[in-house]
């Protein structure tokens, strides 16, 4: 894996954007070879956001030949609840790039038949060719998407009943009420996400330090799923100081030793 | 970008770059446009696939909801209370000259005139929607002649009426029809005057109280019956006394039904009413606050002699009198004049301002679902860039 330590939230976003912006322009998409990207909602990507919004203004890059799937979505909120996931998407991301419909791929919580829904994402991300990489968080229990605790590291797409964690933190965008927060969500499995070319996590603030530590430098354990990254060949995990304060400082030292090399990963690309 | 929605092909429109008013803000949004009516582009986007086939950059402009004006007597030569041979062409060619004062739609009004001129004039024209040729017709304004002989204003004399045994039967009978009348202005101190008030909101007709020396407890039954507008606050009314407060005091009084809102009508032309006096008002009860512009038909027109119901006014100026006297007769301000001056007068954010002259003349008239906001599914008509 690549740990790329930086100093603040923001600069997280930042760094983060400009791998997704690199990665997409050396891809150069077409209309007939499209970027797949997997994308998250949440508070911690949402700098990362602003900032591929502020990229697309610039000129610097454009969203029409990528084609994205979320990795999760409430089952029973209407769509547009404002907290639901297509909500936080189109307001966040979609509304303010050049981006078509047809190429976004969000799982609909009020399908008639929720495991048919779940199976035919997995279907449409097979026919796009398989996801080119998945940017994904971390919750304080150490899920990577809505796998929970005790998800199997073999799962797929499927229906999954919150962990009491997710709800009491998700409670802050529903008036602070946890009965308000819906129960029950469509997600992505582990091995969806292990299925992608390349895996981003971002993990931002002290609270998911606990998790941080857990998923990088304890074993593999279904008890904290995003464990399960350590089997990828190609993970990076970009965090803030305050996400580190669990590691061991021997880990934090070599990775921000190794910055140098890593920052040439985000570098503007020379013009073509 | 190719559009493929899938419940209309009509064009959709995105104005970029703008400010938009929603929600009692200037929000920076862009706004979705197809056929008239304002889009869900979140909708738009999940379910039908669609993006937009043109763009607008409105280069940071406001996008507020058109204006409606509640009392305008004429303008540019037309006299509204004038049966003329083309009634229709007269309302028809103010209704295209106040488009750009950022009217849309507006209540052509009649002051006191006798029953021939209502009976030849109501008829000819019909509730209608405005859009390019002209702002929209919501219904008329009947202002008279059941008013206070005391407090005619630049209303005739010989045609004022009181209500005989039945009100309605007296109404009706002056009138000739009710049918595209959308509101009327009385004096609820008349006798007989309760029935009407109730009956007529039965009908749907907005009841205002003004051209009148009621005090306020008269006022309040009134309203009890279903009274919900002032015309013109402080002119043609007995001033505010603190030990009666007349209809001005229906702005605080705690004798208006839950549920209920009591609007007030204000000229902010800087003449009808001391900007002191606005501010007061508008400090009282912000949210009943409705700017009308009272227009003559001597608004648009240059200075001098001209015709208004049955009298002649003059002109000086920004004023305009009864001919030969100092009694104002109406305003020649135009509305984006009067929202210019209520902003200004009485300190109120932009947001404020234009509610003033578009929500809540749409809430008085109870059609905010439609005209007044922004909201999706709204209509677009509706709309003006403004600075």
């Amino acid at each position: 894996m690549k740990l790329i330590i930086l100093n603040d939230y923001d600069q997280v976003g930042e760094w983060a954007a400009k791998y997704i912006r690199n990665k997409i322009l050396r891809f150069n998409p077409g209309p007939a070879r499209f970027f797949i990207l997997g994308l998250p909602t949440g508070g911690t990507p949402l700098g990362c956001y602003k900032k591929l919004i502020e990229f697309y203004r610039n000129g610097e890059i454009s969203f029409k030949y990528v084609k994205t799937f979320n990795m999760d979505e409430y089952v029973g909120i209407p769509r547009n609840h404002p907290e639901s996931y297509h909500s936080f998407m189109w307001n966040n991301f979609f509304k303010h790039i050049d981006i078509q419909s047809e190429n976004t791929h969000i799982l609909d919580g009020n399908a008639a038949n929720l495991i048919e829904e779940c199976d035919s994402f997995e279907q449409k991300i097979k026919a796009a060719g398989g996801i080119d990489l998945f940017v994904g968080g971390i919750g304080p229990d150490g899920h990577i998407a809505f796998n929970e605790p005790g998800s199997s590291l073999m799962s797929r797409t499927r229906v999954k009943t919150l962990a009491q964690d997710t709800i009491l933190a998700n409670a802050r965008f529903f008036d602070g009420d946890m009965s308000k927060v819906p129960t029950m969500a469509l997600t992505v499995g582990v091995a969806t996400v292990m299925d992608a070319r390349e895996v981003m996590i971002l993990i931002t603030g002290a609270h998911k330090a606990f998790a941080l530590y857990k998923a990088i430098e304890d074993g593999v354990n279904h008890m904290w799923t995003v464990s399960a990254f350590q089997q990828h060949p190609q993970t990076v995990f970009v965090c803030d100081e305050d996400a580190t304060l669990e590691l061991r400082v021997k880990t934090v030292k070599y990775f921000k030793g190794m910055m140098h090399v890593h920052n040439k990963l985000v570098e503007p690309l020379p013009p073509k | 970008m190719p559009s493929n929605k899938s419940v209309s092909d009509a064009p959709i429109t995105q104005f970029v770059n703008c400010r938009i008013l929603r929600e009692h803000k200037l929000q920076r949004e862009d706004l979705w446009v197809r056929e008239g009516k304002i889009l869900d582009p979140e909708k738009l986007f999940f379910d039908e696939k669609g993006s937009a086939d043109q763009r607008v950059d409105c280069e940071g402009l406001i996008i507020a909801p058109g204006f409606i004006d509640v009392q305008i007597n004429g303008g540019y030569g037309i006299d509204f209370s004038q049966a003329t041979d083309d009634v229709r062409g007269g309302i028809a060619l103010v209704a295209k000259k106040i488009l750009e004062h950022g009217v849309t739609s507006f209540l052509p009004t009649l002051v006191t005139s006798p029953p021939d001129i209502y009976h030849k004039v109501l008829p000819e024209v019909k509730v209608h929607s405005g859009g390019m040729e002209g702002a929209g017709v919501l219904g008329f304004h009947l202002e008279g002649p059941f008013i206070s002989l005391e407090k005619k204003g630049a209303h005739p004399e010989q045609h004022l009426r009181s209500f005989l045994s039945d009100g309605m039967s007296d109404l009706i009978e002056t009138y000739g029809t009710l049918d595209n009348v959308a509101m009327v202005t009385l004096a609820p101190e008349l006798p007989n005057s309760q029935s009407v008030v109730r009956e007529l909101t039965q009908r749907g007709i907005t009841v205002s109280l003004g051209h009148s020396v009621a005090n306020l407890s008269q006022a309040e039954d009134a309203v009890r019956y279903g009274a919900s507008f002032i015309t013109h606050l402080f002119n043609a009314m007995l001033p505010f006394h603190h030990r009666d407060p007349g209809i001005v005091g229906l702005l605080t009084s705690d004798q208006v039904p839950q549920g209920r809102t009591v609007f007030y009508g204000m000229i902010a032309d800087g003449i009808h009413t001391n900007p002191a006096a606005l501010r007061i008002a508008h400090r009282a009860h912000p949210t009943g606050l409705v700017l009308v512009t009272d227009a003559i038909a001597a608004m648009g027109l240059p200075p001098g002699r001209h015709t208004l119901g049955q009298q002649v006014i003059e002109i000086q100026g920004l004023h305009a009198y009864v001919a030969g006297t100092k009694t104002l007769c109406g305003s020649i301000a135009t509305m984006d004049m009067c929202v210019r001056h209520f902003k200004q007068a009485s300190g109120c954010r932009v947001e404020e301002a234009l509610e003033a002259a578009s929500l809540h003349p749409a809430q008085l008239l109870g059609i905010s679902h439609a005209k007044g906001i922004l909201d999706y599914g709204g209509d677009a008509g509706e709309t003006q860039n403004i600075q």
